[in-house]
């Protein structure tokens, strides 16, 4: 057992630090760091920097413009850029429908997708949850019905993150009713310019806009835009599942987060000394810490097998529960740090990092970060799923 | 053992959860939080009509000589509906504390035009600094003349921006955390030298941060003694942790109903969400929280009305740790098992759930009530 990394992998740190330093934007570090919005171009402009470097997909093979990274590499980036407060990168094309372009896609569709996804010339969202179909996807309902070189594609998409700022959707819909349920599905990609689309933004409790419900009223959607065969979309969807969980346990971000944390708790007074000094909060922060190392050993243990050529199985599902649930905590304590002064809601300010607000800049996020990540443990499969998974798949139950 | 109700409390609860179910839709909420002071003054005045803004105070100036049980009756409905109305700034807080020890002149002149709902008070005793703590104040008044000058500034002053007068405890002597030397100020909110910010808080209520900058004020307007108002700050801050843990308990049970109502209803792989034993076992521990919170409240009444100082400060601290712990556990699991909706502001239960998280940021969190718990908790002699 060697649980040191190697000479190249320090080597390979040092190199993403020294490009953090000269390349990260200090206005983008500055709302990561104290949780502000991004907007579309915020998101664009650090996909960009990326693309300029070679860096711009560090999941993708080379032939298609990736770094061709190993998993550990993959994961070092990753912890660099959460400690440096980059923004993170917007899965929905890179680490979403790429990989399934790549692995099922014909070579006109990976030609005309994959260099623009790299690029962010083009802004993809996710839709495959319905009203009626969230943990059980599979019962989806949104219809394609072939209509010459056509797909009529009538129904609903709903929680579609950052629908708003979208050029495409890759879309799970029905094409054969008449079958097992998943059987029928297939997997398309459509234009979001396309007539009879409408984007409804829902808000979320904490008052933020990163929702929306997408209604798809007699859509046209030309065949060539079937990724792979028909009815095969079920295959395509858990194939990328096992993509959107490499890095799910958010080691990068957690450490990130951890030492915001002891910094608040350094500055936040309570009966006269610093709130990390009161022995009851500090043992929830070490508490916190200790999980997170722990955390971070089983992320590596999982990766230093993928590396070996084992592919990331149901430990995937253990990492996500984990990893959100440590973020939540980290939230929640962040909140809980920010007393009374947690209370006021600023959301002008929290848009507008030039906004005056009052009360210290830790506590103006506070609690809208916390509500805000209660999401992180219902989405991506909730934990509750996770949790299903785990006891078929490992305990055989 | 008597846990029942005596006519006139089943009376007065009937009133307010009617008030409540009549008043209150979630829609009409909605609503009501557009109006600048974040409530609607129609309600208010409501409120005073059916007798409610006198429920804790003396019949003399037309109050319903209520107790603690009286209170918590009137926040759980409260609760239920997530009332905006600032009634515990007001009448519970603010209100009580110049019942307690305001001279006849300062209770004819404020508690009349209170219950008759002419005039809003709050209560103003955080600052940046100063955390949850009962005695740590630094706002000074300085004796000036025959009155005093206060200098200081206040934060989270819940409902602050729609107050006429604040009831301000400020320094007249000693240092830092002492007990002694802390007096209690009636000033009117529109005084020379003082600025109110107002603001919306997470839950949906407003607060304000209060500027003092020399605020001249006479000697009537202390309330209480010169530097012997400790414990008076004390039971105020005490009345506070209980009325919000009683409207926590309201909130508590809405949410649970709302969320069983849900995963009866909530189908996803051809069977409701409720079958899933999972589901289940979370939906049994939320309603074991919201009774362990409810029997830790009416303790808490109980020694309110009738125990030591010691005995009410134990018991307040005992509700406000099951309160925040129960109903953050409440809330998280309510929006859970919920998924997507529950994460949405067009619905309801995110609404409860936010409440019921922000309470914790008020009258104490659960480190601050356990902390004081454990300073007084019972040992056995050979310890
Ligand atoms: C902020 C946010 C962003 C999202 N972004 C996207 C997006 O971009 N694209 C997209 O397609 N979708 C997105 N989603 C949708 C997300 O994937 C779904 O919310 C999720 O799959 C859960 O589905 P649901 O909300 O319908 O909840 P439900 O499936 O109705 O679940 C309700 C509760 O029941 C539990 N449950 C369900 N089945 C079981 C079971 N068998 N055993 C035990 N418990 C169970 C769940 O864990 C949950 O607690 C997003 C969701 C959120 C909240």
């Amino acid at each position: 057992m060697d649980i040191k990394f190697t000479a190249e992998e320090q080597a390979f740190r040092e190199e993403v630090r020294a490009f953090l330093k000269a390349k990260l934007p200090k206005d983008l570090s500055e709302k990561i760091r104290t949780h502000r919005q991004l907007t579309k171009d915020d998101i664009i402009r650090w996909q960009k920097i990326l693309y300029e470097q070679g860096w711009g997909a560090p999941g993708w093979p080379k032939q298609f413009g990736g770094t061709g990274w190993s998993p550990i590499q993959k994961a070092i980036f990753a912890e660099e850029c959460a400690l440096a407060h980059a923004p993170g990168q917007l899965p929905f094309g890179l680490s979403m429908v790429a990989p399934v372009i790549m692995a099922f896609g014909n070579d006109v569709q990976k030609e005309r997708f994959l260099p623009r996804i790299l690029s962010a010339d083009d802004w993809w969202c996710q839709g495959y949850s319905e009203p009626g179909a969230g943990s059980d996807l599979a019962s989806l309902k949104t219809r394609a019905e072939r209509d010459g070189d056509h797909y009529i594609v009538n129904g609903q998409k709903t929680w579609t993150t950052l629908g708003q700022h979208a050029d495409w959707m890759f879309c799970l819909v029905r094409t054969d009713p008449n079958v097992k349920k998943q059987e029928g599905i297939s997997f398309l990609l459509i234009d979001m310019k396309t007539p009879g689309i409408t984007v409804r933004p829902i808000q979320l409790l904490d008052g933020s806009r990163e929702v929306n419900e997408v209604f798809l009223e007699n859509v046209r959607v030309p065949v060539e835009n079937l990724v792979g065969e028909e009815n095969k979309g079920w295959t395509y969807a858990k194939f990328l599942l096992g993509h959107e969980r490499s890095g799910i346990a958010g080691v990068g971000t957690n450490k990130a987060e951890l030492r915001r944390l002891k910094e608040i708790a350094s500055t936040e007074m309570k009966n006269g000394r610093p709130l990390i000094e009161d022995p009851a909060f500090r043992a929830r922060v070490a508490r916190l810490e200790i999980e997170l190392e722990a955390l971070e050993m089983t992320d590596l243990r999982v990766l230093a097998a993928v590396q070996q050529g084992t592919s990331p199985g149901p430990e995937a599902s253990m990492l996500k529960i984990k990893g959100t649930e440590i973020r939540q905590e980290l939230y929640n304590l962040i909140r809980q740090a920010s007393g009374p002064q947690a209370l006021a809601y600023q959301p002008e300010a929290i848009e507008d990092p030039e906004a005056d607000y009052i009360g210290p800049e830790y506590a103006l996020t506070a609690a809208p970060v916390y509500f805000n990540n209660r999401k992180i443990t219902i989405y991506g499969g909730s934990n509750e799923i996770q949790k299903n998974i785990i006891s078929k798949m490992i305990l055989g139950l | 053992m008597d846990f029942s109700l005596t006519d006139e409390q089943r009376m007065l609860q009937d009133t307010v959860e009617r008030l409540v179910a009549d008043q209150y839709g979630f829609e009409e909420r909605r609503g009501y939080m557009k109006h600048p002071q974040g409530f609607d003054p129609a309600i208010w005045g409501q409120m005073a009509e059916l007798g409610l803004l006198g429920v804790p105070f003396s019949e003399e100036v037309g109050g319903f000589g209520g107790g603690a049980v009286e209170t918590m009756l009137v926040m759980e409905a409260f609760g239920k509906g997530l009332v905006l109305e600032p009634y515990v700034a007001s009448v519970l807080t603010a209100g009580a504390l110049i019942a307690d020890a305001g001279s006849d002149a300062q209770k004819s002149e404020i508690l009349e035009a209170l219950v008759g709902g002419e005039l809003r008070l709050a209560f103003a005793h955080t600052e940046a600094d100063n955390r949850y703590s009962e005695t740590l104040v630094s706002t000074g008044a300085e004796k000036q003349g025959g009155g005093y000058a206060l200098t200081g500034e206040k934060v989270a002053v819940l409902h602050g921006d729609s107050a006429d007068k604040l009831v301000i405890t400020a320094r007249t002597a000693g240092e830092a955390d002492d007990a002694q030397g802390l007096s209690v100020f009636l000033v009117d909110a529109d005084a020379k030298g003082v600025t109110v910010t107002g603001y919306p808080t997470n839950d949906g209520l407003r607060a304000a941060n209060v500027k003092l900058d020399g605020v001249q004020v006479g000697a009537d307007a202390l309330i209480g003694e010169e530097g012997q108002t400790a414990e008076l700050i004390r039971l105020t801050l005490d009345r506070g942790a209980f009325a919000v843990c009683a409207e926590a308990v309201g909130a508590m049970s809405k949410a649970c109903d709302i969320t069983l109502e849900y995963i009866k209803q909530r189908k996803q792989f051809g069977v409701p969400i409720g079958t899933f034993q999972s589901i289940q076992h979370r939906m049994v521990e939320m309603r074991i929280a919201l009774e362990q919170a409810r029997s830790a409240t009416m303790k808490a009444a109980a020694r309110l009305q009738d125990g030591t100082a010691d005995e009410r400060r134990k018991a307040v601290s005992a509700a406000k740790v099951q309160v925040g712990e129960g109903g953050q556990f409440v809330a998280e699991w309510g929006v859970q098992l919920h998924g997507g909706i529950g994460m949405t502001e067009e619905y309801n239960l995110p609404h409860y759930a936010k409440r019921l998280v922000m309470i914790d940021h008020q009258f104490g969190d659960v480190d601050h009530h356990l902390n004081r718990f454990s300073a007084m908790m019972d040992m056995p002699e050979s310890a």
